[in-house]
C-alpha cells in the first residue's frame, strides 16, 4: 500500500501476506507507524490496496461489506443517540426493520451488562461502558470478521482487563474471527491464538508467534499462566524493545 | 446559570441580581437630579415611562414595535435558512467551498449595515430593505457555524458509517446533519441579536415605520425620552428573540450535558 506523501510516495506496508482462519483471533503488533491501521482499513474495504487483494470467505473485498466490521480506540458513539440507538446504528444503516433491530440491541446490551443504560446518552456513561457499547454496535451487524484497532488503549488499566474478558467471551461464544491491532504485548498474548509481529515502515511481517496457552476465552486465567513471560520476552526481542541501542535512543 | 451551581448559590446570585436591578433603576430615577445632569441628556426613569405612555397612545408605539418585530422575525428566519443551506452545501462539497469561499469571505468582511442605503435605493421606503439587511447580517454566523459543524465530524465516524455501507445521503442525515445542530443553534443565537441590528439600521436610514424610525424621529425632535423608549423596545425584541433560540436549544439539545449549552 502506497500513499502520496509530502516528500513523494510513502509505502506504508509491503509484501504483507497474512491469513486468519475461521474463528481464529490474530493479533498484530509492531512499532508505531508501521502500517497496522492501513492494513486494517484495507481489510475493512475502506481503502483499496495499491497492489494485492483481500479475501474474506473466499470473496474479494472491493469495498465495505457485510462480512467485516471494525472498532477503534475511539468509541465513535453518536452523542444524540441513546445507547440502544447507538447499538442499532449499523443495523439501521443496513436498512433493517426497526423492531427486530431494537430487540437485537437490547439483547446485546443485556449480554454486555448495559441493559439499564439503554436509554442513557453516551455522555452519561464511563469510558469503559462507552467502549463496551461500541463493541455491541460492532457485533450487532453480525459480521464474520471483527477488525479491532487498539480498542482498549483509551481506557484505564482496570477497565481494560474487564473489557478484554468481555471481548474474549464474545468472540468465543459468537464464534467470530478477529484481527486485533494492539500496542499491548500482554493483551496480544492473552487474547489471541497467534501474534504477528510487523517491522517498521514499510511494514511487513517479521515473526509469527503461536500462543499455546489454552482458554482463549478466559484472559484472566491466561494472565496468570507462567508461559506468558516467555512469549513477552520473545515479542520484546522481535520488536527490539529493551535492547541497549533502543534504550540509548529513547528520548529523555 | 450553571448546573454546577448549588441551589443556595443560585438563590444568592438571583438576589444580588435583583438588588443590582433596583439600584440601577433608582440610580436612573434620582441620579441625574443629584448629579445635575439635564433631562435632555439623561431623562429620569419616570419621565421615560411617561413618554412611553404618550408614545403608546399618540405615536402608535405598538404598531411600530410590531413592524420592527416582524422585520426581525422574517429577516432572521430567511437569513438563517439561507445561511444554513449554504453552510451545508459548503460543508459537504469541497469544490463548492474552494470556489465560493473567496466571495463569501469578501462579503463577510464588507460591513453589512453599509448596504442599507443601497437596498433603500433599490426597494424604496418599504419593509423589504430592512429585512434584506437583517438577512445579510444573520447569514454569515449561521453559515460559518453550520459549515464548521459539518466539517468537524470525525472522519473515523464517517468511515464507521461507510463500513456499514452507508450511502452519502445516510451519512448526511444520520451523522453530519445532527452533528451540525449544536453549532447551528449557536449561530442562531448570534444571529438573533444581529437581526435586530440589521433591521434598526435599515429603519434609521430611511422609512416612516418601525422603532428605528421613532428613534430617528425622537432624535430630530431632541426628545431624549423618546430615544430611550425606542432603545428599550428594541432591546426587548432582541431579548425575546434570543430567549426563544435558547429555549429551542434547550429542548433540541436535551442529549448534551447542560453546562455545554448556551447560558442566559
Amino acid at each position: 500500500m502506497r500513499f502520496a506523501g509530502k516528500a513523494g510516495v510513502v509505502t506504508a506496508i509491503q509484501d504483507v501476506t497474512l491469513a486468519v482462519r475461521d474463528r481464529e483471533v490474530v493479533s498484530l503488533i509492531g512499532p508505531s507507524g508501521c502500517g497496522k491501521s492501513t492494513l486494517l482499513n484495507i481489510g475493512a474495504g475502506l481503502n483499496a490496496p495499491t497492489a494485492g487483494a483481500v479475501l474474506v470467505d473466499g470473496e474479494r473485498v472491493q469495498g465495505p461489506n457485510d462480512h467485516v466490521a471494525f472498532m477503534l480506540q475511539k468509541d465513535l458513539l453518536l452523542p444524540w443517540r441513546t445507547i440502544a440507538e447507538n447499538v442499532m446504528f449499523g443495523l439501521e444503516i443496513k436498512g433493517q426493520a426497526r423492531q427486530p433491530s431494537r430487540e437485537r440491541a437490547h439483547e446485546l446490551l443485556r449480554d454486555f451488562k448495559l441493559a439499564e443504560f439503554a436509554n442513557h446518552y453516551p455522555h452519561q456513561l464511563s469510558g469503559g461502558m462507552r467502549q463496551r457499547t461500541a463493541l455491541a454496535r460492532t457485533v450487532a451487524v453480525n459480521p464474520s470478521v471483527l477488525l479491532l484497532d487498539e480498542p482498549f488503549s483509551a481506557v484505564d488499566a482496570q477497565t481494560r482487563i474487564v473489557l478484554q474478558y468481555d471481548l474474549a467471551q464474545t468472540l468465543k461464544s459468537a464464534g467470530k474471527t478477529a484481527l486485533l491491532i494492539t500496542h499491548d504485548l500482554l493483551e496480544a498474548i492473552i487474547l489471541s491464538d497467534r501474534v504477528l509481529v510487523m517491522s517498521s515502515r514499510p511494514g511487513h511481517i517479521i515473526d509469527e508467534v503461536v500462543i499455546e496457552i489454552p482458554q482463549r476465552d478466559d484472559p484472566f486465567a491466561r494472565r496468570r499462566d507462567p508461559r506468558v513471560e516467555g512469549y513477552i520476552s520473545r515479542l520484546m526481542d522481535r520488536l527490539q524493545i529493551g535492547h541497549p541501542s533502543q534504550v540509548a535512543r529513547a528520548p529523555a | 446559570m450553571s448546573d454546577l451551581a448549588q441551589p443556595s448559590q443560585m438563590r444568592r446570585g438571583v438576589a444580588v441580581s435583583l438588588i443590582l436591578l433596583i439600584l440601577f433603576l433608582a440610580g436612573w430615577q434620582w441620579g441625574p437630579g443629584l448629579l445635575a445632569i439635564p433631562s435632555y441628556i439623561i431623562p429620569p426613569l419616570s419621565q421615560v415611562f411617561v413618554e412611553f405612555l404618550r408614545m403608546w397612545s399618540v405615536n402608535s408605539l405598538l404598531y411600530h414595535t410590531g413592524i420592527t418585530a416582524a422585520e426581525v422575525i422574517v429577516g432572521f428566519a430567511l437569513g438563517s435558512l439561507l445561511g444554513a443551506c449554504m453552510g451545508y452545501l459548503l460543508g459537504i462539497s469541497p469544490i463548492a467551498e474552494v470556489a465560493l469561499s473567496p466571495y463569501i469571505l469578501a462579503l463577510q468582511i464588507a460591513p453589512k449595515v453599509a448596504f442599507a442605503p443601497l437596498f433603500i435605493l433599490w426597494m424604496g421606503f418599504s419593509v423589504y430593505p430592512k429585512i434584506l439587511v437583517a438577512v445579510l447580517i444573520v447569514f454569515f454566523p449561521v453559515l460559518v457555524n453550520v459549515m464548521s459543524g459539518v466539517r468537524g465530524v470525525d472522519p473515523d465516524m464517517i468511515n464507521l458509517a461507510r463500513s456499514f455501507k452507508a450511502s452519502r445521503a445516510q451519512i448526511f442525515w444520520k451523522i453530519e446533519f445532527p452533528a451540525s445542530i449544536p453549532p447551528l443553534l449557536a449561530g442562531l443565537r448570534i444571529g438573533s441579536t444581529l437581526a435586530v441590528v440589521g433591521v434598526v439600521v435599515g429603519e434609521l436610514v430611511g422609512g416612516n415605520e418601525g422603532l428605528g424610525f421613532l428613534l430617528a424621529f425622537g432624535e430630530g425632535q431632541a426628545n431624549t425620552p423618546m430615544v430611550f423608549v425606542s432603545i428599550i423596545m428594541l432591546t426587548l425584541i432582541g431579548s425575546i428573540a434570543y430567549l426563544v433560540v435558547i429555549l429551542v436549544e434547550r429542548s433540541v439539545l436535551h442529549y448534551m450535558p447542560k453546562r455545554s449549552l448556551g447560558q442566559v
